[in-house]
């Protein structure tokens, strides 16, 4: 392949790249700030419908891959992004936030993310997550005269600067023990007998779980999490709760399964033992949350773990059970951001489960739509999270991790506790204030197509689970 | 064999999503008119009911293969199917099923006075899955409906409850759900165990080792024996059912807690019937147990919902005991117990219900000499009641008597403790009905008006039942026989269980 046809399979990020700094730009030319709101909603249209036309294949020597697995996350940081998008427009205004950088920020978030998900080489995974990382980090921050919001940001700065450190510090060692960092041709090394049983290779082993463990939230790396995600803008936390996530999951898998698939290292055990905590951890300390934002931080610490089963199981099956779980995620738990956003107004922050006091009498269909979210989030049917659910756990009982799979139950009965005490506070009890809600047209656009994806996807998933499956082809 | 086509229309379907398609055109009505809101669920259940009835017409007596059938792809990456019909097992469900919605209307026409709109609507959708989870044939579809049916329940009593409504909420939800997740976790181990399918028919053509099946069967009693509720899992049921509001009640003590029971019948016992038999002792202990312990704490209750409530944990016992006897008489007097104790503690609630409605209090200290004030009202208290203790010529002698003989064939000694249990049933309610109807009149109780028109149309419809099935319980038994035996027949097939998986499983 020539060099331009190798930059085509690149079109997508070119694209995004390009429109990125356009919105950048239109920051100067334009006061209103909602033209730059749909100028970055336009522009990530563009990039979705690009990457459609563009070619899959590897470029550069396998450092860059365009293919399936690659694709259905590129389109599940693409809604995420659109998603938040829609949803901030009134939220940056009520905060008094409004600055057009915001937008072009989520856009290179959501570039770094799509070169994560595309890396076949570990320098260009860690370029991938340093830009969607160094963006987050701004969004963190982004409202700067509120101390929480910057402690958010500092904090997720450092803890950031540390896992990129682990995470330079394990390639290196991948790379001292294998003389390469594609990740195809580190399968190859780690296939010959012998090269088993290194030191060098456990211990990158280990550096990179525990760089990509920070990054979807895993415990014992969470404890940034429940922070950074109170403190961050609403829509922020709702974007990172699931992009960067995703994009963690996408590069986890890729590297594990494609690069030390065959290797001696017992990656699955160590996993197996952080998908445990991870379920614990989150879905126990959430039950004593009063914060809804600090609650939902601690639920998507929990779902890090039902998705983590997919990537233990190792088999195709489990794989696209997990990227069907993180799609799914993506809409109830926006979905559910959504309504804490729409609850935000100057009064009232709708931070506060007591905010959610009597909703079912002052707003009947917005706690309707929470109501979807919150059992979608614990996984009943028919909602999608109940597919989600199922089909994991029914690709980590086919790999023979029944025990894994109970434990997960266990704890996933135990999260319904506190998604049902936000379906309490709304439906039964009385209201003490009446909050008045003005929601933006796209907000209102935006959860109703997230509910009626949740509903969709939980009666008739077979499309979605197909998808996945056919884009699976690492 | 009945088919869908024969009759023109796809009676299960329509008889499933009638009401919840109905649900969501009682969403379209606007919050102020109430009166439309019930009008459109009272005619939308009452027109189920009539589409429904076809079942019992129709339905071929003399096949034990499922009749009805209606089957679809649905989710084809996962296998699964839309896989509906019934046999002498689930038909009568049904019609109980969509005979109590109506009642539940009825009774909550002026009982329930806030968030009208979203009762209604949790009262369609509720209706709609529990009919699913009789007729559903494939596993998932089943397990849908199951768990589907749990977030109306969750609302009904959490919102519209008593005063301790929250709490009993919760524990329904929590109890359930764990049991719920546990059976999950089998059906998926089933379905690679039994050549990667969820259709219930052919994984029940198939024969597990016998390690395999004791787990499963752990696996699906946690589910079912939660619903049933069994002792020592029945906790959550005084709560639910008391704090319930009067329709909550009828569902739960009609069609809810009878999802367990059916449940065994329909699973446990023909998908491993060597684990069924193994482990039958230890289901008649825990049954007789139930029996004993319901309805000596009946003996003590001061609150009429509860009072009923753990009557039911009482009777349950009963259609569990008859359940794992494993013979004909046995299974048959179960099942039919479980349509009586639907129709008669369904009733009971009602009556509760109706006198709430006017008192606002379930003390039973606060009534007496009611028969005075409420003849008519009495008169019916005092049928269902006899009917609960199992009077000869009412309905809950013929269900009692089939399940002690059935349990007396299989343990002489579960059928003798388990006969003290009505005796213990005779004495509670019949000391309910003095305090609450003779001794000297209450003073609190004087001007009460006696049921009108609604409430008395209400409750005739299971009057009738109680003498029909009391009279003429044939009438009702003959739908079960051939499935009754076939399953039977089965259990002897399969279920002797091979001595060295026994030792096995002893060892470990």
């Amino acid at each position: 392949m020539d060099f331009w046809s190798q930059l085509q399979v690149m079109q997508p990020e070119m694209w995004m790249a390009g429109l990125a700094m356009v919105v950048l730009l239109a920051e100067l030319m334009f006061q209103e700030k909602t033209v730059i709101a749909l100028l970055s909603g336009v522009s990530v249209a563009v990039v979705a419908v690009v990457n459609l036309m563009t070619p899959s294949g590897a470029a550069f020597g396998n450092m860059f891959l365009s293919d399936g697995y690659a694709l259905f996350f590129k389109y599940i940081f693409y809604i995420s992004a659109l998603l938040t998008i829609f949803i901030s427009v009134r939220y940056l205004r009520v905060e008094d936030i409004n600055h057009g950088e915001y937008y072009s920020l989520i856009l290179f978030s959501t570039l770094g993310m799509m070169i994560m998900a595309s890396a076949g080489d570990l320098i260009m995974l860690y370029l991938g997550l340093e830009l969607m990382a160094l963006s987050t980090y701004v969004l963190a921050g982004f409202r700067r005269s509120d101390p929480k919001s910057t402690e958010a940001a500092l904090k997720y700065f450092m803890l950031g600067a540390f896992s990129s450190a682990i995470l330079l510090y394990g390639i290196s060692l991948v790379y001292s023990y294998a003389g390469t960092t594609i990740i195809s041709d580190i399968a190859q090394k780690v296939k010959d007998p012998g090269f088993r049983g290194s030191g060098q290779l456990v211990l990158g082993v280990v550096f990179l779980i525990v760089a990509f463990g920070f990054k979807i939230a895993a415990v014992p790396f969470h404890m940034w999490a429940p922070d950074v995600y109170e403190g961050a803008p609403t829509p922020v936390t709702a974007f990172m709760s699931v992009g960067p996530k995703a994009a963690g999951f996408a590069v986890l898998t890729r590297v594990f399964i494609v690069g030390f698939g065959s290797a001696s290292v017992d990656w699955q055990l160590i996993l197996s033992v952080m998908a445990v905590l991870t379920m614990g951890v989150g879905n126990i300390l959430a039950l004593s949350q009063n914060n809804i934002k600090r609650m939902l931080a601690y639920s998507s610490i929990a779902h890090a773990g039902y998705a983590l089963l997919g990537v233990i199981a190792a088999t195709p099956e489990g794989v696209s059970s997990m990227m069907n779980y993180l799609f799914i995620y993506a809409f109830m738990n926006i979905g559910a951001f959504t309504v804490v956003i729409l609850l935000n107004s100057k009064s009232s922050k709708g931070e506060s489960l007591d905010d959610y006091e009597g909703l079912a009498k002052t707003h009947p269909v917005l706690s309707a739509l929470m109501l979807v979210f919150m059992f979608s989030l614990t996984g009943i049917p028919p909602t999608a999270g109940f597919m989600g659910k199922f089909y994991v756990f029914q690709a980590a009982i086919n790999a023979g991790y029944t025990w894994l799979v109970i434990i997960a139950v266990i704890f996933s009965a135990i999260s319904a506790y506190f998604y049902l005490r936000v379906v309490m506070y709304m439906y039964m009890r009385d209201p003490k204030t009446t909050v008045e809600l003005l929601p933006a047209p796209t907000e209102t656009v935006a959860v109703f197509f997230m509910t009626m994806m949740v509903l969709y996807i939980g009666v008739l998933p077979s499309y979605f689970i197909q998808l996945a499956r056919t884009s699976m082809s690492l | 064999m009945q088919s869908a086509s024969t009759l023109g229309y796809p009676i299960l379907t329509t008889v499933i999503f009638l009401p919840i398609i109905g649900a969501l055109l009682v969403l379209c009505i606007s919050r102020g008119k109430e009166l439309w809101i019930k009008s459109a669920s009272l005619f939308l259940l009452t027109l189920t009911f009539v589409l429904s009835l076809p079942l019992f017409v129709l339905f071929d007596k003399a096949s034990h293969s499922m009749q009805f059938v209606e089957r679809q792809e649905w989710i084809p990456a996962l296998n699964m199917q839309y896989y509906l019909g019934v046999d002498g097992i689930s038909v009568l469900f049904i019609l109980l099923c969509s005979l109590l919605g109506i009642l539940c209307v009825l009774i909550s026409w002026n009982a329930i006075t806030s968030k009208v709109k979203e009762f209604y609507i949790s009262l369609l959708l509720i209706q709609g899955a529990m009919t699913g989870v009789f007729c559903s044939l494939d596993f998932i579809l089943f397990y849908i409906f199951w768990e589907a049916m749990l977030i109306p329940m969750f609302l009904i009593i959490g919102v519209w409850g008593g005063p301790r409504r929250v709490y009993s909420a919760v524990k329904f939800f929590l109890y359930t759900l764990v049991g719920s997740l546990l059976m999950l976790i089998g059906i998926i181990v089933l379905y690679y165990q039994g050549g990667r399918t969820f259709d219930v028919m052919v994984l029940m053509g198939q024969q597990y080792p016998f390690s395999l099946q004791f787990w499963l069967f752990w696996a699906f009693f946690a589910a079912f024996a939660v619903k049933v509720p069994m002792f020592p899992v029945h906790t959550w049921l005084p709560d639910a059912h008391t704090e319930a509001p009067t329709a909550g009640s009828v569902i739960l003590a009609g069609i809810l807690i009878k999802m367990g029971a059916y449940g065994f019948l329909r699973f446990s016992l023909p998908l491993f019937p060597q684990a069924a038999v193994a482990m039958a002792p230890y289901m008649l202990a825990l049954s007789v147990v139930a029996i004993i312990y319901g309805a000596v704490i009946c003996l003590v209750q001061t609150d009429l919902k509860r009072l009923i409530a753990y009557s039911s944990v009482s009777h349950m016992g009963f259609v569990t005991l008859g359940i794992f006897a494993l013979n004909a008489q046995g299974l048959e007097g179960g099942i039919l117990q479980m349509l009586n104790h639907g129709v008669v503690t369904g009733a009971l609630f009602l009556m509760v219900g109706v006198l709430y409605e006017r008192s606002h209090t379930r003390e039973i200290a606060n009534y007496g000499g009611l028969a005075s004030v409420l003849p008519v009202y009495a008169s019916f208290f005092m049928v269902f009641t006899l009917a609960s203790i199992g009077l000869p010529g009412l309905n809950g002698f013929v269900g009692e008597f089939l399940i002690l003989l059935g349990g007396f064939k299989a343990s002489a000694l579960a059928g003798v403790l388990s006969a003290t249990g009505i005796i213990i049933g005779a004495a509670y309610m019949l000391l309910l009905y003095q305090k609450v109807f003779f001794q000297e009149t209450n003073p609190k109780v004087q001007g009460y008006t006696d049921m009108d028109a609604r409430e008395i149309l209400t409750l005739l419809p299971l009057l009738i039942l109680v003498v029909w099935i009391g009279v003429y319980p044939n009438a009702f038994l003959s739908f079960m026989h051939v499935s009754v035996s076939d399953l039977v027949l089965r259990l002897a097939e399969h279920g002797a269980v091979p001595l060295k998986a026994l030792e096995a499983a002893a060892l470990k």
